[in-house]
């Protein structure tokens, strides 16, 4: 499922601290780590925070690492806390209750229906347009912004994502489907506004 | 939307119809349903764009270097710096 899963460790070298094997282990996942950092919180220092610090956390803990899960689940869920501490650290007046409830009882609301699939490519994936992009994924609230991230960005399956958050599979679906549907009305803004300016030429 | 009963049954199932994994008989009622609904249609294809588009940022964005190298120096690691250029 996701890019590096073919890649074997030996658990007992990285239990043992062997220097060269975790060495190919942070290689392996760093790019994962560090794209899951920046996408939760979209800001360079704050990815290189989280990456610094899942790896160093995992280092540790290694020695005790059961193997339950495989060792990129682990390392997500490592990362996800991180990321959850950096963001409460930063906001702290940030109220979460008022975004993070109702996220599954809310009703599925759609609103935009502009036809916008049909944009040429280089204005679906002009820069500007990459920018909306990340700017939309935070405006998702922090429970479905990481069910999405790990599920449509990092290309988790629904099991895995399940794993990494300790949620059932219910839930990630329900989140999921919740975050996708956010999201699409946020990009129909953007791109429908895209397509009235190239109908008026 | 509203006049079409079907519209809220077909939400729900969005996900898995998108990703494939709805059972036949699910998937051939959305699809006759999308025939005859244009707003629904328009949602399912925007759904499966604004996933594809998420799909493709995860592929640009890789660890830089300068990364690479502070994390590697943070993690007592630095004798490996030079070994593993990203794959």
């Amino acid at each position: 499922m996701n890019e590096e899963s073919q890649q074997e460790f030996s658990l007992d070298l990285l239990r043992s601290g062997d220097r060269a094997e975790i060495a190919r282990l942070v290689d392996a996942h760093s790019t994962k780590i560090y794209r899951l950092g920046l996408k939760m919180l979209a800001n360079p220092q704050d990815a290189e925070d989280v990456l610094q610090n899942t790896f160093l956390k995992a280092i540790q803990a290694l020695p005790k690492f059961e193997g339950r899960s495989s060792i990129s689940t682990w390392l997500y869920r490592i990362a996800i806390n991180e990321s959850l501490m950096l963001i409460r650290r930063r906001k702290p007046e940030f109220d979460f209750a008022s975004k993070v409830e109702g996220d599954e009882d809310d009703e599925l609301l759609l609103t935009q229906f502009s036809d916008w699939c049909c944009l040429p490519e280089s204005e679906l994936v002009s820069s500007e347009a990459q920018n909306y992009l990340d700017k939309a994924i935070q405006e998702l609230s922090e429970k479905l912004r990481v069910v999405f991230i790990l599920r449509d960005i990092e290309k988790l399956s629904i099991t895995e994502t399940s794993e990494a958050l300790n949620i059932s599979e219910a839930a990630v679906k329900t989140r999921l489907l919740r975050a996708r549907l956010q999201l699409r009305e946020m990009l129909s803004i953007y791109y429908g506004e895209r397509l009235d300016e190239e109908r008026r030429g | 939307m509203k006049e079409h009963l079907n519209c809220g049954a077909l939400l729900e199932s969005l996900s898995e119809y998108v990703d494939g994994v709805l059972g036949d008989a699910l998937c051939e009622e959305i699809e006759s349903h999308v025939a005859g609904c244009d707003d629904c249609r328009v949602v399912v294809d925007t759904l499966k764009k604004t996933i594809c588009l998420y799909h493709e940022t995860s592929e640009k964005t890789a660890i830089p270097l300068d990364v690479r190298e502070r994390l590697f120096h943070r993690l007592n690691l630095d004798d490996f710096i030079e070994e593993r250029k990203q794959t």
